[in-house]
């Protein structure tokens, strides 16, 4: 594999950076600034004390997205007390990913960046918060009749609607993966086992182990790896602090009533890979259930690694475009039946109308 | 040093094989080319900067490319790559180097968050420095040119960075950006000034860029107090007009102007009322540059200012 990781070796050990020549830093920033994890590392050295090691230049580069990072947190509890507004008389949302890790004070909120707010809700009360979303200012992004009918009728969220006035955008999901994926982990159970935030009687969050289990469905069951390196940072993050016995029985019991045992062997696979998280032998050893025969595994590590990796020159290999375009081909596989698949490629290839 | 040291062919040569290092104001960049017209901008433009042989960092890496599509055998056309990623959709070849420069805008308004950024034009004379901050059209660009033609020292033509803890003006000194009449106007007005080829049909219509003066190339780690606030309006056959405009206004008007006023929060408002308070604000309206240029010449400076 390539040479130079040199933002693993911090996100594996901060402590490496005492160590780091001023080209180090130049090309750290560069790798962590195209995996959107600048804001991240600055606040894993803030953390330990070690911000002040780092040399001036370089160090300029780190406050300038911190600056930003603590913005997009502040415009998170802005757009949060927005959609509660929005959604008061429609009962309880559940709050995913990113604006759930901010709501709830953990740690992957921590320079973390932000695209959107995701929510789910129950499916039978979709409409309704479409709805009360669109009476307070939230406009469909989609007005093409194929995408509306692809996300109402085949996938797990509504189409993303976007504010007219502040542009932020919002995903309504009523389930963790698509309809028409081979697994079908079930919204009730999580929405039974969900928190509530505390000082919110009407936000709640996964239980620790369903955050994990989603987090991991979104990265090793989808098709964005956009963000590959992120999010898997965001696991490792959750993995590390919810660290306990506890935790790690439950985790693996509810990959396997959720039916995510697959997935998450592939996010303790690659987060102990990668990002050397620390996970009880006998986690490993229990969610051996979810490894696929070696096969299968040798060839999705060839992909894996590859595209977990930051999108930067210094980070690719021959095989990078490609491993990249695989694991989007096997995202989509993931998502639909193939006569479905087929179908759906057909339309947007030839006869949806092309964006400029 | 400066790049001038350097023979055309030897330009080129480092543009096109290791890249070179510029250095504008605080920032470094790294630009690595192989298009001739860049590299004949640089030379132009870039003579009076520092050569810098290698720096171990940089705050940003761009290229320019010629994008892999099959276009290229009949309209080329070229990227803008910062480290290696895409700014804007590939524009015809000829718009090169006004796409550089456009494209540094872009590096330093989007990130360099220790200063207030705001999209205007920065001149300074005796140690008081005049922020003209304007919507494009205004002719601010014009009246930067001319004015540090006559004397003034240019500390920006777009950007104005205004650091966030003392509210002291931070040069970023470029080449002057001259679009469609301004561009003849500026050559008559300074028949010296060294202007780059005219380039036709840019988003921006016709553009050209002015060579900055070398002296306020040499002084451009010399930041500078802000004195003036004025906000210019080129207007065909108005008299000459500086008219005073309340602070709370100009406030107002700079915040619209700014380009990360509400991602600096409080900080941002701190920064732009110390400014603003330093200031004596202007509308200004003029239809002659000599009109324009004696006004300039008889501001006087705040009492408090120093």
């Amino acid at each position: 594999m390539t040479p130079n990781l040199l933002v693993l070796r911090v996100l594996r050990n901060p402590e490496v950076v005492i160590s780091l020549s001023l080209a180090d830093w130049d090309l750290l920033l560069r790798q962590a600034r195209c995996s959107n994890l600048l804001a991240r590392i600055r606040s894993l050295l803030d953390e330990r004390d070690l911000i002040n090691r780092v040399p001036s230049k370089p160090r300029e580069h780190l406050e300038w997205m911190h600056v930003i990072a603590e913005r997009q947190i502040k415009a998170v509890h802005w757009e949060v007390t927005m959609i509660r507004k929005a959604l008061a008389k429609v009962g309880p949302i559940i709050l995913l990913k990113g604006a759930a890790y901010v709501m709830a004070k953990l740690p992957p909120a921590q320079g973390r960046l932000f695209a959107d707010i995701d929510i789910m809700v129950p499916k039978d009360s979709l409409n309704e918060v479409e709805a009360a979303l669109m009476l307070h200012g939230w406009a469909t992004t989609h007005h093409d009749t194929y995408d509306q009918r692809y996300y109402r009728k085949w996938m797990h969220e509504l189409p993303p609607m976007r504010h007219i006035k502040r542009s932020s955008v919002i995903d309504v999901h009523h389930a963790i993966l698509p309809e028409t994926a081979a697994i079908h982990p079930s919204p009730d159970k999580l929405r039974a086992s969900a928190c509530s935030i505390d000082g919110y009687d009407d936000l709640m969050v996964f239980a620790p182990a369903d955050m994990v289990l989603h987090s991991a469905a979104h990265l090793f069951h989808g098709s964005e790896l956009d963000n590959g390196l992120r999010d898997l940072v965001d696991i490792d993050s959750l993995l590390r602090h919810f660290s306990n016995p506890s935790f790690w029985i439950i985790l693996v019991k509810r990959a396997k009533d959720l039916e995510l045992t697959r997935v998450l062997f592939y996010s303790l696979h690659y987060t102990t890979r990668i990002l050397h998280t620390p996970i009880p032998p006998s986690t490993m050893e229990a969610i051996e259930i979810g490894r696929p025969n070696q096969l299968t595994l040798t060839f999705i590590d060839k992909l894996f690694t590859r595209a977990l990796m930051p999108d930067h020159s210094s980070c690719s290999d021959w095989l990078t475009n490609t491993a990249r375009r695989g694991l989007y081909v096997r995202g989509s596989w993931l998502r639909m039946p193939p006569l479905l698949l087929a179908r759906h490629l057909f339309h947007k290839a030839f006869i949806s109308p092309k964006p400029e | 040093m400066n790049i001038s040291t350097l023979t055309p062919s030897e330009l080129g040569h480092r543009l096109k094989k290791a890249g070179m290092f510029l250095q504008t104001g605080t920032f470094i960049t790294h630009l690595k080319t192989s298009i001739p017209s860049v590299a004949e901008g640089i030379r132009l433009l870039y003579a009076d900067y520092p050569l810098i042989e290698h720096l171990d960092f940089a705050d940003f890496h761009v290229s320019l490319t010629y994008p892999r599509n099959l276009r290229r055998w009949l309209k080329p056309q070229i990227q803008f790559l910062f480290d290696g990623k895409p700014l804007f959709k590939p524009l015809p070849l000829n718009q090169a180097f006004p796409t550089f420069e456009w494209g540094l805008n872009w590096c330093v308004s989007s990130h360099a968050n220790h200063y207030l950024i705001i999209h205007a034009a920065v001149i300074e004379k005796g140690g008081h420095a005049a922020v003209l901050p304007a919507p494009p059209g205004s002719g601010k660009s014009t009246l930067c040119a001319a004015l540090v033609n006559r004397g003034w020292r240019l500390l920006s033509d777009e950007l104005a960075l205004i650091q966030i803890g003392d509210g002291k003006v931070v040069p970023l000194p470029r080449p002057i950006s001259l679009k469609n009449q301004s561009i003849d106007i500026i050559q008559r007005y300074e028949p010296d000034a060294v202007l780059s080829r005219k380039i036709s049909d840019t988003i921006k219509g016709t553009v050209a860029h002015m060579k900055p003066p070398t002296n306020s190339i040499v002084r451009a780690n010399e930041t500078a107090n802000a004195a003036w606030v004025i906000f210019p309006k080129y207007q065909v056959g108005a008299p000459t007009h500086l008219k005073k405009l309340s602070q709370s206004r100009a406030f107002i008007r700079i915040a619209d102007n700014a380009f990360n006023y509400s991602l600096l929060g409080i900080k941002g408002f701190e920064a732009l009322a110390r400014l603003i308070g330093a200031s004596q604000c202007y509308d200004f309206t003029y239809s002659t540059l000599e009109g324009a240029i004696e006004t300039f010449s008889a501001l006087k400076p705040p009492a408090s200012s120093k």
